[in-house]
């Protein structure tokens, strides 16, 4: 097991090297959700203002 | 009409709720399928394949450096397409998937670069030389940054997508000065391991040839499903102002 990990003594370049290309990935990988999350919540929140705005000028527009 | 002598399916998912239901199916499958490939690839190439005689164990590098750098190339064809079809035919779901396509190609030259640079310093003696291959690959990271910085400099995006969808088509002659860099100059970096037209007279052992196969499928795997997500997103943003995105948003309750 020692072995494995000793890479023939490359080591300190082979590892890197394959935590580069999981990080990177990951990266790519989970950054899309964060900015999905951003764009629904401000979806949501236009959504919310606009139903609001409705009604109220709904109620302004009914007769008193 | 005028799009009428498109196939059926296609048309149905040009259409954006379509596509988004169809990748949005579609995406777990793809990376369970990239996640299987890549655990069997690394096994092959980290444990069972033998060392090199010459590079001794440095040479595993090769199992994520030459599939990223496959995938550098084949993601900007993915882009400098879509962007054509974007460009053409103003398909909005094209301008979308060209323009998601250049992150993940900038992440997969990225780790070309930086693994290349970390093998190359044990087998050349430097991190970095101004070598044919190197200088037309740092080049395409360029070019991939190039198309994220137009696309994002235009107060309309979607005339910012068709902008640098142009850039991308341009750039495209890079493509084969990265692909016969190592043909046309003599450069530290080593010539091509595998030849596809003939895979069993590749200067490669099969013991080392399979795994570095089933890692190109993974990385294969992963863009797709990368890319739909990626796409999914994009059109959640462009198309905020329409019902099916509206009714989207308020129904799911996260």
């Amino acid at each position: 097991m020692m072995q494995f990990f000793a890479m023939g003594g490359f080591a300190m370049y082979v590892w890197p090297a394959y935590a580069v290309f999981f990080i990177v990935l990951a990266w790519d990988w989970f950054s899309p959700a964060l900015r999905r999350r951003r764009i629904t919540r401000a979806l949501r929140g236009r959504i919310a203002r606009e139903r609001t705005r409705n009604t109220r000028a709904t109620r302004a527009e009914a007769p008193t | 009409m005028s799009r009428s002598y498109l196939p059926h399916w296609m048309h149905w998912l040009g259409s954006p709720p379509n596509f988004y239901r169809f990748a949005g199916a579609l995406r777990p499958w793809l990376i369970a399928a990239a996640l299987v490939c890549a655990a069997i690839g690394l096994y092959g190439g980290l444990v069972l394949a033998p060392p090199d005689f010459r590079q001794g164990d440095a040479y595993r590098i090769i199992f994520i450096h030459v599939p990223s750098a496959w995938m550098s190339l084949f993601i900007y064809a993915c882009m400098a397409v879509t962007g054509l079809v974007a460009l053409v035919w103003r398909v909005k779901l094209a301008e979308v998937i060209a323009m998601e396509c250049a992150p993940i190609g900038a992440a997969f030259t990225l780790i070309t670069l930086a693994t290349g640079s970390l093998w190359g310093r044990p087998m050349w003696g430097t991190w970095w030389t101004w070598g044919a291959r190197l200088t037309s690959e740092l080049v395409l990271f360029f070019l991939y940054l190039g198309v994220i910085g137009l696309y994002n400099a235009f107060e309309d995006r979607r005339r910012g997508a068709r902008a640098a969808s142009l850039l991308a088509l341009v750039g495209i002659v890079n493509l084969p000065i990265v692909h016969y860099s190592v043909v046309w100059w003599n450069t530290l970096h080593q010539g091509s391991t595998v030849d596809w037209l003939h895979l069993s007279q590749s200067s490669i052992a099969p013991s080392m040839l399979w795994p570095l196969l089933v890692m190109t499928l993974a990385t294969h795997l992963y863009f797709f499903a990368s890319i739909l997500g990626r796409a999914r997103t994009g059109l959640l943003s462009l198309e905020g102002g329409k019902q099916w995105v509206r009714s989207l948003v308020t129904e799911t309750s996260r």
